[in-house]
């Protein structure tokens, strides 16, 4: 069996609100899926089904080939949108507990932990209560939490949001080192830049149908109008007249423009030599967040 | 992890947090100083034998009573020493018995012959110690079940409030996470309660009050599994109550109609308690039941099926109730925003368990 984790045909409704339709995608081993999609488009829906928080009302979740069981689900790590821990307790003794929810005997959840909290750079702080930790911290406190089993598959819903930046480096750091250790990730994030850095693969949600998944340099080049970025010596102006050319933006010597379907773009690159000196010419490759705004709509 | 692994996880983490917990150990101290308080204070405070002012002459009787003599040399110095405080009590010529306020019933009793007394029920209970015991129970119940029904609760709302209860629900079976509770609640309440009735069994055999020890004993038998089954039946509507509130703020509105459960039938037995037939239906109504049911069995009114047949119908309610506040708490759980409706937790059964 493949180590995929996917999803067939998921359908949830709360009441008469329909807010997943027919939800399929795969999230395969050793990559960073990422998750991209609008407040209430069914993100957070989504993970929690594959979590087992919350039931499909109709298609099913798989793991290698076979329906999720409790027992499977066990071996999964999660990290859910609305963060908690126990304000109460040590942050180690905490992340044991969790640990040993997951299974882990107490002697493996103690090794496994300081393991942990020293990684994300907490093992200073591991005997303090959870509410003494500034948010940055209890975010680390989090991630460990989520860890702590060191599980097969990992979802994490927003896992970056209200992280410093050096806390972001540390998670990334974290959720690396577990991809390429063999595990599929599945992250969600509004953040779309992060995502961009971030992700191997990609699988966009919007109003609760699955609009484009796949990895990112396959979403580039499908959602690619050909665009080219022209730096001239002197004004760049004439582009707009060159046939096939569709003008995007013109900044004194340099234009950003579209080609129509069909178009070679090396005669373009002929004119502008015969006019002067070119300084650059390339292919500009749309960022996430212009595909997420085209396929969202 | 099966559910077993997973409920003793929870109970041991509940029972842990509670033992740190300054409130819950303070609390312990107090209940146990006032139960040793009450067991060996009152025979000290009684005090010894009474100090007698009597003449050299006839003080032989006192001496053989036991009770402390003071020798004086006339009945007028005797009189005064009870004037001036130096003696509870003085003899003098008649013999008359001299004191301030309060007739000296040792004294009397050294001087006087009793007849012969046979009693005829000797087994029946003092009439004060008949009074007091029942209430003990049905005060311990009450107390206990309130506080640590409401701990429950309290555990539940900080689950929801901090969100944590998504990851536990995502590990662990929903059933196991309020075993877990319910059984580190009883836990905890008994164990306290044992730590009281130790201290107080202490204290009485301390202060030599071995009689009402023996008559205890088959009350506090029958005391044990009412208690248990009673606490099961009100920690679950403390239960279900705190999984249908988000915030710890909001739990007054939805914990009344438990205090009500418990404190209405608390009063019905207390002052209900002359009426016999009251007391016959209170004794079977699963609310009262843990209360009533033993305090007649303490007076001798209840025969040994009628405590059978009274537990079996608490068994019944508390399963019930266990069942149902179950139902309400898987309904509930993730509904972390406000207030949910008991109809909307009945209906919606959000987790796959």
């Amino acid at each position: 069996m493949t180590n995929v984790l996917r999803l067939d045909g998921v359908d949830r409704s709360f009441g008469d609100r329909q807010v997943l339709r027919n939800v399929s995608f795969d999230v395969v081993a050793g990559r960073m899926t990422g998750f991209v999609g609008g407040n209430g488009a069914g993100k957070t829906t989504t993970m929690r089904i594959i979590l087992g928080v919350l039931a499909a009302d109709a298609g099913q979740v798989t793991w290698q080939g076979a329906p999720l069981t409790r027992e499977v689900r066990s071996r999964f790590g999660y990290m859910p949108e609305e963060r908690g821990l126990y304000p109460k307790m040590s942050v180690r003794e905490q992340v044991i507990y969790l640990g040993q929810l997951h299974g882990l005997t107490s002697e493996a959840a103690r090794r496994a932990t300081d393991g942990l909290l020293e990684r994300v750079g907490l093992a200073e702080r591991g005997d303090d209560l959870l509410e003494t930790l500034s948010l940055g911290n209890q975010q680390r406190a989090q991630i460990a939490a989520a860890l702590v089993h060191d599980p097969e598959v990992l979802i994490l819903d927003e896992p970056f949001s209200g992280l410093d930046p050096l806390a972001v480096d540390t998670v990334v750091g974290v959720l690396r080192e577990r991809a390429v250790a063999g595990a599929p990730v599945l992250f969600s994030s509004h953040q779309l830049d992060v995502v961009e850095r971030l992700c191997d693969d990609l699988v966009i949600i919007a109003d609760g149908s699955i609009r484009a998944a796949g990895s990112r340099e396959q979403l580039r080049s499908a959602y690619t109008t050909p665009r080219y970025e022209l730096v001239v010596e002197s004004d760049a102006g004439w582009v707009r007249d060159h046939p096939g050319v569709s003008l995007v933006d013109l900044d004194g010597a340099r234009a950003v423009f579209d080609l129509a379907a069909g178009t070679d773009e090396q005669p373009v690159l002929r004119a502008a030599l015969e006019r002067g000196p070119v300084r650059a010419f390339r292919p500009v490759t749309p960022t996430l967040a212009e595909i997420f705004r085209e396929v969202a709509q | 992890m099966n559910v077993m692994q997973a409920t003793r996880l929870v109970a041991a983490r509940e029972i842990r947090v509670k033992l740190r917990d300054r409130t819950f150990l303070i609390s312990t101290v107090v209940f146990l100083l006032i139960a040793a308080a009450a067991t060996i204070l009152p025979p000290l405070l009684s005090g010894g034998p009474s100090t007698v002012a009597v003449t050299e002459a006839a003080a032989g009787p006192l001496r053989a009573a036991g009770l402390e003599v003071l020798a004086v040399p006339d009945d007028a110095a005797a009189e005064q020493a009870v004037r001036d405080g130096d003696a509870d009590a003085a003899v003098v010529a008649g013999p008359e018995v001299l004191a301030m306020n309060d007739a000296p019933n040792d004294v009397v009793a050294a001087l006087s012959t009793e007849p012969p007394v046979r009693l005829l029920n000797p087994d029946a209970v003092d009439p004060v110690v008949a009074f007091l015991v029942p209430f003990a129970f049905a005060f311990i119940f009450f107390i206990t079940s309130q506080t640590f029904g409401a701990q429950i609760a309290q555990s539940i709302i900080e689950e929801k409030q901090t969100r944590i209860v998504e990851i536990l629900v995502a590990a662990v079976p929903v059933r196991a996470l309020l075993a877990g509770k319910m059984i580190a609640g009883t836990i905890l309440a008994l164990g306290q309660i044992a730590l009281v009735a130790v201290v107080a069994v202490a204290g009485m055999a301390f202060g030599d009050n071995t009689a009402l020890l023996s008559l205890l004993g088959p009350a506090i038998g029958w005391f044990v599994p009412f208690f248990l089954l009673g606490f099961v039946l009100i920690a679950s509507m403390w239960a279900a109550a705190g999984a249908l509130v988000s915030r710890l703020e909001d739990i007054g509105g939805v914990s009344m109609p438990v205090q009500l459960a418990v404190m209405l039938p608390f009063f019905g037995v207390i002052f209900l308690n002359e009426n016999v037939t009251a007391m016959r239906v209170l004794s079977y109504l699963p609310f009262s039941s843990p209360t009533a049911m033993p305090l007649r069995l303490f007076s001798g009114d209840a025969a040994g099926w009628e405590m059978v047949a009274s537990l079996a119908l608490l068994l019944v309610a508390a399963a019930g109730f266990l069942l149902a506040g179950a139902r309400v708490y898987e309904g509930s759980l993730l509904r972390t925003n406000g207030r949910t409706s008991i109809r909307t937790a009945w209906r919606e059964r959000e987790t796959l368990g």
